[in-house]
């Protein structure tokens, strides 16, 4: 990064940037906007873009719902739930295809990937009739159950590239150390482990709490996450703006935050190493 | 490693490889089984061995034209603007820019708002025809504004997915960009390579991977874009917006009709899988290095 | 106490073999090194003995009990890794006392231990260092104290100081040796390096493509090479090999001669040849020579003979210095 560049390039490509990040993030921003509004404003033409009467009576009146919360809280239950079960059956997998790898290994990963490229209309109807012979329909352990299943080849696969940048010789030095396997484990791979396992965490979380599939066609109003909730905004009697941005905002809020600190993780989840 | 360590590993990667495989084969068996049946939820107990009725019955049905037209259109138009917006948002990232992270941080912001909320905010807050912000911009600039939802559904669609897609295309352009070699790029210039054909044969080239990747990812999930057509226009108006997953989703739990809806699963796993091929072999061949 | 034997130990990967049944015997205290070129199965037969492989046939006996399905972790040997393998995330003081601490150690016993380490190392200032802040040479120090903290039977050095420069190299080279004398424990270790074997070893193992070659000390494979392999291994330059009619001169399909045997003059007696390139290093001059029939012959002498390429040059081989091998590349011993 020793070359020079030219100040009036460098506030051309600020510029550029800014203005191209701005518009992208613009949607999010109105929202944010509209939250503080009252109904009547956030319909109101010509927009009012800052100077509206600011107020948190949507926020209230979300939260006053008791409703709000108890889809919140399910949101939290299906997007927790899910990924740590996934994590305690993944770290023992990736360990295993890391560090003691076979020659079906490859093959395995890739099977793996290939389950999550499986579409889930594919296996809609049969998934669907199974919950309801088992009474899984809107249970909070029935979302739990199938994004964590859903999830687990992602979750495999990103231990598995974090894992497989621990050199080998460390845990065969621990070996000659006189460490069992458990102790290998505990003392040496997990705490050079623990940067790639929490954003393994963050990025499944945060794709558990946004899946808007199986959440719309399995669950309705006991075990509803936030993403079934707002959907009930759609309904024409539903449209309240200012509720919905107020609403939408807090859903989006804490996942927005996770994401950030999780972006140069996301790349490698999402693209399973293939690109770094 | 020694035996001991295989064992072991072995035994750990068990229950992983168990669940997915269960997780994976039951369900397909059982769609590949009912596509096979006459099987309606409104009259249970009916079911009938019917053969590929079910699969004439689906693809000869003009909805499934319809709706794989519209997912053709709905997964190319994304991928081209992603990729070309993406392509250019990751250059312009990568040259310096003051206070780049805050912009990456706007860039990225859309890819993590749940399906749900970007659709509804897009088609109240911004695509309303009356006090929608474009239709705001639109009078303002002396033109009518569009019914986005009755008159272009399909682009709406298409500019809600692409705005929740675009960050993904450019993280990982711009991921790609900034791992190729400063060195490689020095060497163009002493060769005399200007800006331009130092892209043509130095840039674009190293992007053609990653390029490669997202189109594989993007189209994987493109094909069972879901929640942003759910929310919207419910497929509608007609079967303007429906795609293959809409339809099958349509078939199964609006219709009840579970063969055919099973029969549209297989073909739309059939479709991901052709798709999943290439991905695999990719991504299998960078497991090597 | 470590002696180490081995007994017909033999290794393959599913159908391939990379170790050939492997006989040894290592005498407790001794610097034993494995010598060879890369992919000759040295640093397998280290793991082997370390036990981070399974042998597929034959024994591994450690002070003559046989530890073949014994864990790693249990054979009491301690090891170096190429990439010293140290701990990211402890200190030097915990990567020191870590084996200790696995093996239940009390905590002032392994203080004690650690800094005692710490000390012979010169390691002191440091302990309290995580292993990125320091540099290579102090990183190889920990992983050696690492070894020697835990008074094994024996050392395993895996290729320790190919990741160094080369005047760390030398200088690492002379600490491990007085080190391994002091505390006289058997010693094994790895390298691709003839210098590093013929400096440091009280015994070389060569190996080639699975098998040993060779098992001698230093002075003894330099002498008296086995065969055509150990020959042109040992020694630099390389042995010059001559072959057709000149070798059957000396009564053998093969005759090797090494630089340093071959005296070169401008004239008098000897092959004659033409320089074709002359290294000058100051203390000696390498002399690629150009001999009709023979071939190009490399010769090493002494100081400066002021000869430079293209000149005429008399080379004469010092008789009582010739090796003489037979067909299978043997050495033909009279």
């Amino acid at each position: 990064m020793a070359r020079r560049v030219s100040p009036a390039r460098i506030c051309v490509s600020t510029a550029a940037a800014w203005l191209v990040g701005f518009a992208i993030f613009f949607p999010i921003l109105w929202m944010v906007l509209a939250s503080f509004k009252t109904e009547l404003e956030a319909f109101s033409t010509p927009p009012s873009f800052l100077f509206f009467h600011w107020t948190l009576e949507n926020y209230a009146t979300v939260q006053q719902r008791s409703d709000y919360l108890q889809h919140a809280f399910n949101s939290v239950v299906v997007a927790g739930g899910s990924t740590l079960i996934a994590m305690l059956i993944a770290i023992p997998a990736a360990w295993s295809m890391a560090f003691a790898p076979s020659k079906r290994t490859k093959d395995t990963l890739l099977w793996m990937l290939s389950t999550k490229m499986m579409p889930p209309v594919g296996v809609l109807v049969p998934i669907y009739l199974l919950y309801r012979t088992f009474g899984l329909l809107d249970t909070l352990g029935g979302l739990v159950l199938v994004l964590c299943l859903g999830n687990l080849p992602i979750v495999v696969w990103m231990l598995f590239t974090y894992f497989k940048e621990i050199p080998k010789d460390i845990l065969e030095a621990a070996r000659m150390d006189g460490a069992t396997v458990g102790r290998e484990l505990i003392y040496v791979l997990t705490p050079m482990a623990v940067p790639g396992i929490a954003s393994t965490l963050l990025l499944n979380v945060i794709l558990a709490w946004n899946e808007a599939f199986w959440t719309l066609n399995l669950s309705s109003s006991e075990a509803a996450p936030l993403t079934v909730f707002i959907a009930s905004y759609s309904s024409p009697e539903g449209l309240f703006w200012a509720r919905l941005s107020a609403a939408s905002t807090l859903a989006i809020a804490p996942i927005l935050v996770l994401g950030w600190f999780s972006q140069r993780q996301l790349v490698r989840g999402l693209t399973f190493g293939a690109v770094k | 490693m020694t035996a001991e360590t295989r064992a072991l590993g072995r035994l750990l990667l068990g229950p992983a490889v168990a669940l997915l495989f269960v997780w994976m084969i039951v369900p397909l068996a059982m769609t590949i089984y009912f596509s096979t049946l006459h099987y309606n939820l409104l009259n249970p107990g009916m079911e009938q061995f019917v053969g590929l009725e079910n699969y004439i019955y689906f693809l000869t049905d003009p909805a499934f034209l319809a709706s794989l037209y519209n997912t053709l259109v709905l997964v190319g138009s994304v991928l081209v603007l992603t990729i070309v917006l993406g392509t250019l948002i990751a250059l312009l990232l990568d040259q310096v820019v003051v206070g780049r992270s805050i912009v990456r941080l706007m860039v990225i912001a859309p890819f993590f708002v749940m399906p749900t909320v970007s659709a509804l905010v897009w088609k109240n807050l911004l695509m309303h025809p009356v006090s929608g912000l474009f239709a705001w911009i639109a009078t303002s600039l002396g033109l009518t504004p569009i019914d986005w939802f009755a008159n272009a559904p399909l682009v709406a669609i298409i500019l809600i997915v692409a705005w929740q897609w675009l960050p993904f295309a450019t993280l990982i352009l711009l991921t790609a960009l900034q791992s190729l070699d400063e060195e490689q790029r020095e060497a163009a210039e002493m060769d005399g390579a200007g800006p331009f054909s130092s892209f043509l044969y130095v840039t674009l080239p190293h992007l053609a991977r990653p390029i490669t990747v997202v189109i594989l990812i993007e189209t994987i999930f493109l094909l069972t874009v879901f929640a942003e057509i759910f929310v919207t226009t419910g497929g509608g108006p007609g079967l303007a917006t429906t795609n293959i997953a809409f339809l099958i989703y349509a078939q199964a739990l609006i219709q009840y009709d579970v063969g055919s809806a099973s029969a549209g699963g297989m073909v739309a796993v059939v479709i991901a899988n052709i798709v999943a091929f290439f991905l695999v072999r990719i991504v299998g061949r960078n497991l090597e290095a | 106490m470590g002696r180490i034997t081995l007994q017909g130990v033999r290794k393959a990967f599913g159908s391939h073999t990379v170790i050939h049944g492997a006989d040894l015997d290592i005498a407790d205290g001794s610097f034993v090194v494995f010598v060879g070129p890369s992919g000759c199965g040295k640093t397998t037969l280290l793991r082997l003995i370390a036990g981070l492989e399974d042998v597929t046939d034959g024994r591994i006996l450690i002070d003559g009990s046989n530890v073949v399905g014994v864990a790693a972790a249990k054979r009491g040997l301690s090891m170096v890794f190429q990439s010293y393998a140290l701990y990211p995330h402890m200190s030097v003081r915990g990567n020191i006392g870590f084996g200790l601490k696995m093996a239940g150690v009390a905590r002032p016993e392994i203080n004690r231990k650690v800094e005692a380490a710490a000390a012979t190392l010169n390691l002191t200032p440091y302990l309290d260092r995580k292993p990125r802040e320091l540099s290579g040479g102090q990183r190889q120090r920990v992983a050696i104290g690492r070894a020697i903290v835990r008074e094994p039977k024996a050392f395993l050095f895996d290729e320790p100081l190919s990741n160094l420069d080369a005047a760390l190299r030398v200088q690492m080279r002379l600490e491990i040796t007085t080190l391994q004398k002091q505390l006289a424990t058997t010693a094994i270790y790895v390298t691709h390096d003839q210098v590093e074997a013929m400096t440091m070893a009280d015994r070389i193992v060569v190996l080639n493509a699975g098998r040993i070659e060779q098992f001698g000390s230093p002075l003894e494979l330099y002498d008296r090479p086995d065969n055509l392999f150990v020959a042109g291994f040992i020694g630099s330059p390389r042995m010059n090999f001559i072959g057709k009619e000149m070798a059957k001169r000396y009564g053998a399909p093969t005759i090797g001669i090494r630089p340093e045997h071959l005296r070169a003059a401008r004239d008098g007696e000897g092959w004659q040849g033409v320089v074709s390139v002359a290294e000058h290093l100051g203390s000696d001059t390498f002399l690629h020579v150009d001999v009709p029939e023979i071939g190009r012959l490399t010769a090493r002498s002494v100081g400066e003979l002021g000869l430079t390429t293209g000149d005429r040059v008399r080379l004469s081989p010092d008789p009582a210095r010739i090796h003489r091998f037979d067909a299978d590349g043997r050495a033909i011993r009279s």
